[in-house]
């Protein structure tokens, strides 16, 4: 029972961490219908960004870890939606409306790039970062068994939820948001009735990237080491996420992280760590086969 | 631009030139400060920082220079054909004259080894390059022609690779048997594989055969009794030119044809090896698209749902495609084995087929001629740059968005069709769909 | 053929038996029963959202009926056209169709898009492609029939000339009958047209009456199409069925639904009550 609640706990807080990757995917794609494969490898930068501005800050003597940590999510954000930012203009907005799988290609390249850019800028060897939130709160001792939650995961979940329920905000409410959603049904009409298409798609790269760097720093806090290749592996499973839960549909990409953390963390607990990730891409495969849409998405018609 | 305002307008062209240059290097330093300007390092005491500011002004100023020469030059306004334009007709003339350059390229690969000046160096080059020239013509079947995204196509090179080195190490088979094995139990993959996804649309396929190519990848990783896990397997015999070997015993090669033993003879083998091997697979491609088969595939790329008004069984069509894409890669794995004589999982990462599908869609999707060329000048110009290992990888990531953005359709973006009555005509790109699946 | 299908009157080709299609909470087609006579050309018709589309796309196999029974009397015996795959409707059925938005292959040649349509027989000439990789077997001889068949239909449509032309190339009336042709190739005893005048010119709405005439009578294919062009369905259409809001309401020869009180208050798009109204009155006149 004790077990099963720490790995519950565990596997919240990684699917928190892939449910903030798996939103930049999923409102790409509901906005373009592209994968943007590059997007594990800005969470990457995202990561790394939080890394260099925390020593940075550590460096000019800024050592009041609330405010540090603050500052760092602040201008991580920045910095990597700088590159979100930069990522859709040089390499996605030229091809818009052209073949489908040019982007993707593109996609693919820039991932490549930033991958061997971080390496050459900053190394190949991994990067580790001792542990900057200790403490946490033991449960059930007085019931025989023991539950660990660490600050750090409190931390993560709190601004996971904290985060998607302003997203959500934002997408619901803002008129940025109804942009979005008018680019997603139709992005000719949009542009006819007055919306900046551009302007939106580009802001959807710049939300989506300030949340992968969010997760990016919450990956540094939580395993306390990076490297330039952490991108792949998690964006691959970041995009798992967002299908599993219904690609376009931001509560699914939530829901397919949470999912994709909770059935990693329990095969590695109960089966063999070494499947994990077998795991996690068979539901994908069965959730796809019998659910083609998703857990949350919209079913597709098809129009004949 | 008429003349008489040129003179006025001119210093206000530079100017926006200047300007728009001024913000792209602003954001270059906003890109660039923190990443090349601050380097994280392990010293004994922790992680540090370590200043290279250098690196910064390096990059900030190629982005400033770069952009205003684009400005002025490609950019300027009032020019009208971006780079990528290419007129209609001149494209129809390079795709007829494509028809007699493969021929001349298919003699120029047969000579190459023969010829006085080839080196070994150019001779293993060569090896490599056919060898992803027949996995671009095998993945061209289920891309180019079904318009399927396979995104794990990597995992049937794989399966061809630890087909033969099971096969010959626990049955010891040679590597003729186990070529056409390998080859059907890679089909057989896409079968199992293929039958349940098929039906996906899409991106949803994509990201099926990706997590395919991982789950493949992950069970050779972990089954360490099976297949020797990250070590691999060693120690794969080496093919023998129909039952010689290539050694220096008397009933090698060398010997039986009376030959002095060179070890360049087994190299050379293995150019024509692969070289016969991706030209069957060209021949057969070729054959298949003038077949019903083809034909379907093409008509199911163009609009599924008209097929399955005409009796085509979609299902069917989809998992032939695949299934002989990736027969395909089971020969090109099994090639790969026995040329390199050790296998691990190293080799069939995604990045392969990242590799491969980059290759068919540079080419231009559905040309074989134009795969041809994407291997040669991806893999060769990959190779020829070795001496710059490190930024490489980063040349070749920026060289893959750059051509995707001067030719979305690839280099060559025409179709040519698969029968006529009159008159050959090549079908612009434009017209032609690029499939759903 | 299969056991419980019952067989059809020797002049009736399909029977459509209390058709229903539910999406969700919607009834596109609600009960609808009508029959497609041998050597006829029937229309069905109605206005926008009527369901017409739906029908079409069940007794084709693009959906499958939620209620209904659809008997089409096939060369083997009667067949159950609900139980058949999409691709079976063409092979076994041999029921062929057209699509309201032309769903040509746009970047394969006029003369490939009728090969694709030949796809069967020449997949069995090809040997199941085994034979033909290698070159042996009969199917170059098929093959030059099933270009000398495709030739034959692009002369009746006037495309011979454009054969080597991309369908997507080729102007919006002669994409109609190049997908008209398309399903002739499959050899259809019923032909289903979604639509076939929509945007022709007149000259082209001539031509296209003249080919399905041409279609009914030298090829012994029943049509069935759904029409909104009036001139073309009281031209051609030797029976013609009216739905309305997935009802069928009318039924019968082109006059007498032409003079179909209700059929007229569904086109002029009068209350239900006025409907009555005119019914009462058309009744009244009747028995005075």
């Amino acid at each position: 029972m004790e077990y099963f609640l720490q790995q519950l706990i565990n596997g919240v807080t990684l699917g928190s961490i892939y449910g903030l990757i798996a939103i930049g995917y999923t409102m790409v794609y509901g906005i373009i219908g592209m994968i943007n494969f590059a997007h594990g490898d800005v969470f990457m930068v995202g990561s790394f960004m939080a890394l260099i501005v925390f020593l940075a800050l550590l460096a000019l003597g800024v050592t009041f870890m609330p405010l540090a940590l603050l500052i760092v999510l602040i201008l991580a954000m920045a910095l990597t939606s700088l590159y979100g930012w930069t990522v859709e203009r040089i390499a996605y907005r030229p091809l818009r409306g052209s073949f489908r799988l040019a982007p993707l290609i593109s996609a693919i390249g820039m991932s490549i790039f930033l991958q061997n850019m971080v390496q050459v800028a900053q190394g190949a060897r991994v990067k580790p970062l001792p542990p900057v939130i200790t403490g946490g709160y033991q449960f059930g001792a007085a019931e025989g068994f023991v539950v660990n939650v660490s600050n750090v995961q409190i931390i993560i979940v709190v601004t996971t939820i904290a985060l998607m329920v302003a997203f959500s905000l934002i997408v619901s409410k803002t008129p940025l948001g109804r942009a979005q959603r008018a680019c997603e049904q139709d992005r000719k009409m949009a542009a006819l009735l007055g919306i900046d298409v551009d302007r939106t798609i580009s802001l959807t790269f710049v939300m989506g990237a300030a949340l992968a760097s969010v997760a990016g720093l919450m990956y540094l806090l939580y395993y306390g080491v990076i490297d330039f290749y952490i991108g792949f592996v998690a964006g691959v499973k970041a995009f798992t996420a967002a299908v599993l839960g219904g690609i376009g549909s931001l509560p699914g990409a939530m829901l397919g992280g949470l999912l994709i953390g909770l059935i990693e963390t329990f095969w590695s607990a109960y089966f063999t760590v070494e499947y994990k990730d077998v795991a996690a891409f068979s539901i994908l495969a069965i959730v796809l086969i019998f659910l083609p849409s998703g857990l949350l998405g919209r079913p597709e018609v098809e129009k004949v | 631009m008429p003349d008489a305002h040129a003179g006025a307008a001119a210093p206000s062209v530079f100017a926006v030139a200047f300007k728009d240059a001024a913000l792209a290097a602003l954001v270059a330093l906003g890109l660039a400060a923190p990443m090349l300007g601050l380097v994280t390092v392990q010293t004994q005491s922790g992680i540090e920082l370590e200043q290279h500011w250098g690196r910064v002004a390096i990059a900030v100023a190629i982005v400033f220079a770069g952009r205003l020469l684009l400005n002025l030059t490609l950019w300027r306004p009032g020019r009208k054909k971006s780079l990528g334009y290419v007129p209609p007709k001149v494209e129809a003339r390079l795709a007829r004259f494509a028809k007699y350059l493969a021929p001349l390229a298919i003699l120029g690969a047969v000579v190459m080894p023969m010829l006085p000046f080839t080196e070994r160096y150019a001779i293993d080059l060569g090896i490599l390059v056919l060898t992803y020239v027949m996995l671009g013509w095998g993945l061209n079947i289920v891309v180019g022609l079904a318009g399927l995204l396979d995104l794990g196509y990597v995992a049937f090179y794989a399966v061809g690779a630890y087909s033969y080195a099971l096969l010959a190490q626990y049955f010891g088979l040679s590597f003729w048997v186990c070529l056409p094995l390998a080859g059907i139990l890679a089909a057989f993959w896409g079968v199992i594989l293929g039958f349940p996804v098929l039906r996906l649309r899409g991106d949803y396929l994509a990201i099926v055969t990706l997590a395919f190519g991982e789950i493949i990848r992950i069970v050779l990783l972990n089954w360490y009794w099976f297949t020797g896990g990250p070590n691999g397997i060693s120690g794969i015999p080496r093919p023998s030119f129909f039952g010689l070997d290539f050694d220096r015993g008397d009933d090698g090669f060398a010997a039986t044809f009376g030959l002095d033993y060179s070890p360049l003879h087994r190299i050379v083998f293995l150019y024509y090896l692969i070289l016969a091997l991706a030209l069957i697979t060209n021949f057969v491609t070729i054959r298949l698209r003038r077949l019903p088969i083809g034909r379907a595939w093409e008509a199911l790329r163009e609009d599924e749902i008209a097929c399955r008004s005409l009796g085509i069984n979609t299902v069917n069509t989809k998992l032939t495609a695949f299934a002989l894409g990736a027969m395909f890669a089971g020969f090109a794995g099994s090639f790969f084995a026995t040329r390199q004589g050790f296998i691990s999982p190293e080799s069939f990462v995604f990045m392969e087929s990242a590799l491969i599908l980059a290759i068919v869609v540079l080419g231009g999707m559905g040309s074989q001629f134009g795969v041809a060329v994407a291997a040669v000048v991806m893999i060769g110009g990959f190779e020829l740059f070795r001496e710059f290992s490190d930024y490489r990888m980063i040349t070749f990531g920026l060289v893959m968005v750059l051509i995707m953005i001067w030719r979305p359709r690839g280099l060559v973006s025409t179709r040519s069709p698969s029968v006529f009555l009159k008159e050959k005509k090549a079908i612009s790109g434009s017209l032609v769909q690029e499939g759903h699946g | 053929m299969i056991d419980d299908a019952p067989a059809l009157p020797p002049e009736l080709l399909l029977r459509v038996e209390r058709l229903t299609m539910r999406f969700g909470g919607l009834t596109a087609v609600n009960d609808v029963s009508f029959d497609v006579r041998r050597g006829e050309i029937t229309a069905l018709i109605g206005p926008n959202g009527a369901g017409k589309t739906t029908v079409f796309n069940c007794i084709t196999g693009f959906y499958k009926p939620t209620v209904g029974r659809l008997t089409l009397a096939s060369k083997e015996g009667p067949l159950l056209l609900e139980r058949l795959r999409d691709h079976q409707i063409s092979r076994k059925a041999n029921v062929a169709r057209t699509f309201q938005n032309i769903r040509l292959f746009g970047g394969m040649t006029a003369l490939e898009n009728l090969l694709v349509a030949q796809h069967a027989p020449l997949m069995k000439a090809s040997g199941l492609t085994v034979l033909g990789v290698l070159g042996i077997g009969g199917f170059n001889k098929a093959e030059r029939a099933a270009i000398e068949k495709a030739k034959v239909w692009l002369e009746r449509i006037g495309l011979i000339d454009r054969a080597d032309d991309p369908a997507a190339d080729l102007p919006y009336g002669d994409q109609r009958r190049l997908e008209i042709a398309r399903a002739m190739c499959t050899e259809p005893v019923l032909l289903c047209l979604d639509e076939p005048a929509a945007g022709l010119n007149p000259r082209e709405s001539l031509e296209l009456n003249a080919l399905l005439r041409s279609i009914r009578d030298e090829d012994g294919a029943a049509v069935l199409l759904i029409e909104h062009d009036m001139s073309v369905v009281m031209e051609i259409s030797d029976h013609v069925v009216v739905l309305d809001y997935g009802k069928k309401i009318s039924d019968g020869a082109p006059l007498h639904v032409r003079n179909d009180p209700k059929v007229i208050a569904a086109y002029l798009g009068v209350e239900d009550e006025e409907v009555e109204s005119v019914e009462n009155e058309i009744s009244a006149e009747a028995s005075s």
